[in-house]
């Protein structure tokens, strides 16, 4: 069964294929961030805060009766913001199982690589684990 | 604009093989030698001189190799005692750093002074490494730890020391250089009126030596340390500078060889003389080698020299960072060194590290190890750039030009 994530994370690698510069990339995902539908108030609370060394990120996930499952995201910081916002986008309203067996490389193409790594402390390497632990919490329970 | 008639920048920076490379495909700008600081030709040849050509463990050995090493190891003690002004190499005992001799104080002195009922003093500007060891120990030991605050411009409130003092603690443990403020605290006077107290002082001094000549014994403080790897020497070496009488009074803490007089299954173990009753083990002997070619470069260079040259790096900064919108520098004391410390306006210190990363301009981010500054200050951390030997006026210069542009992005 083809992935859902897939054809996303190529759609978003063409996206950045078009910036010269590392400036014109940056400013897009400082964009991007910016344009992150607002979270709701009552699930940006503590329990839904994944604890980054510098910056904070917020996830919340539900899942529909088509069970899909919907990330809803938030960062104090706007570039880790932008990122967030570029997951919540390959891996929200997708099947559960595809979140969960999902093989994110998009960073990697788009040489943004480097954001994920434990020595960033940006909270987003531990926020794509919660988010495939979503997954698979929501595969598991049916 | 030159910093000094005698100070040539450019010749220093060329003893240092990494301020070459570049980052993102633009010059590395340096700005995190409080960190750590980057390392010297000089530095790198003795220990690679050490390796390849003198190696062997040190202290027992009867062969040439052996003597040499150790004759080596024990030459670097003597040039830290003659750095620090010490009365005697046995006041100096290599350790693993700051951390590590600050740990050694607590697990020694600390374990046998400290109890139920005591208190000790530290200030809201310690680094973690200085917070946390007395708080280990205090939880087994039962002993009170009082906050000195700090006044609006991130000097220490003197009033507040003054009634923690009038406690009776046992034990007052400050930074001599705050590495998240730069704040440069008055070692002299506090020791003074520590002692009047009836306190012993240990004073951190990882971001101090660097910067500023120390004379132990003009501070008159008991205990004093550093790290080898912000004073351009290696990682993993550093001084634990103590009184030799304090030190003679404490117990060992690591056992092993090396630290041990002779040892019994039988008749018991007696401890070696200081300084090796607290270096058991194989030490860092290349560490410790390198450690003292570092001091002799610095020494070299000149300590009033450095101190004067970061000093007008910082005041620069300070000046050409206030020209960008919504600049708030986190510490203003009188007397700084080698930090500036700012935030901008509605902008993420994280968003601002990335972009000026993408700049080849090397700055930290974050809280500094220091989370109850922070806390304190209500603020999720700084931007931090910090100064060292090898710095310019014009990477300041570009370091406020990048300050403006990222700025510019992220609004």
């Amino acid at each position: 069964m083809a992935s859902t994530i897939d054809p996303r994370q190529a759609e978003i690698a063409e996206e950045f294929a078009m910036f010269g510069d590392w400036m014109e990339k940056y400013e897009h995902i400082i964009s991007l961030g910016r344009e992150l539908a607002p979270m709701d108030p009552a699930d940006k609370v503590d329990d839904n805060l994944i604890k980054g060394c510098q910056s904070r990120v917020w996830l919340a996930a539900k899942r529909d009766d088509r069970g899909h499952v919907h990330f809803a995201a938030d960062s104090d910081a706007i570039i880790t913001k932008g990122l967030v916002a570029l997951m919540v986008r390959a891996l929200s309203d997708a099947p559960a199982a595809d979140i969960a067996g999902a093989n994110l490389t998009f960073l990697d193409e788009i040489g943004l690589h480097s954001h994920l790594s434990p020595t960033r402390s940006n909270g987003l390497q531990a926020m794509v684990k919660q988010m495939k632990l979503y997954g698979l919490a929501f595969t598991a329970g049916g | 604009m030159t910093t000094s008639s005698t100070y040539d920048v450019h010749a220093i920076r060329a003893q240092f093989p990494i301020l070459s490379r570049e980052v993102h495909g633009k010059p590395l700008a340096y700005f995190d030698s409080a960190a750590s600081a980057q390392k010297p030709q000089a530095v790198i040849d003795a220990q690679a001189r050490y390796l390849s050509h003198t190696h062997s463990n040190i202290h027992r050995g009867v062969h040439a190799l052996a003597q040499e090493a150790t004759e080596a190891y024990e030459g670097a003690r003597e040039k830290v005692r003659a750095h620090l002004g010490a009365t005697s190499t046995r006041e100096i005992l290599f350790v693993g750093g700051a951390t590590d001799g600050i740990n050694l104080v607590a697990q020694t002195w600390g374990r046998t002074n400290l109890g139920t009922g005591d208190c000790i003093v530290l200030t809201r500007m310690e680094h973690h490494s200085n917070i946390v060891p007395w708080q280990m120990l205090a939880q087994e030991r039962g002993f009170d730890i009082h906050v000195v605050e700090l006044n609006p411009d991130g000097t220490l409130d003197d009033d507040q020391f003054v009634q923690h003092l009038n406690r009776g603690p046992k034990l007052v443990a400050f930074t001599h250089v705050s590495n998240a403020l730069g704040t440069v605290n008055d070692v002299k006077r506090w020791t003074a009126a520590a002692h009047d107290a009836g306190a012993t002082v240990l004073v951190d001094g990882a971001q101090s030596v660097p910067h500023l000549a120390v004379n132990v014994q003009e501070l008159d403080v008991d205990f004093y340390t550093f790290s080898g790897h912000k004073t351009y020497g290696p990682t993993g070496i550093g001084i634990l500078y103590g009184k030799e009488a304090l030190l003679d009074a404490m117990p060992p803490w690591r056992g092993g060889g090396e630290m041990i007089g002779t040892v019994s299954f039988e008749n018991g173990t007696t401890y070696n003389e200081l300084p090796y009753k607290f270096e058991a083990g194989t030490p860092h002997i290349s560490g410790g080698i390198a450690l003292g070619a570092a001091l002799d470069w610095m020494n070299g260079v000149g300590m009033a020299s450095l101190t004067a040259h970061e000093h007008v790096l910082t005041q620069h900064a300070h000046a050409r960072l206030a020209e960008v919108d919504g600049m708030r520098f986190i510490g203003t004391a009188p007397c700084k060194a080698g930090v500036v410390s700012f935030l901008i306006d509605g902008i993420h210190p994280y968003d601002l590290g990335t972009l000026l990363d993408q700049l080849g301009i090397a700055v930290r981010t974050g809280h500094h190890c220091t989370e109850p500054l922070m806390d304190k200050l209500g603020i999720p951390g700084t931007v931090r750039a910090s100064f060292g030997a090898y710095n310019t006026v014009e990477e300041v210069d570009r370091l406020a030009e990048a300050v403006a542009r990222a700025a510019a992005m992220l609004r």
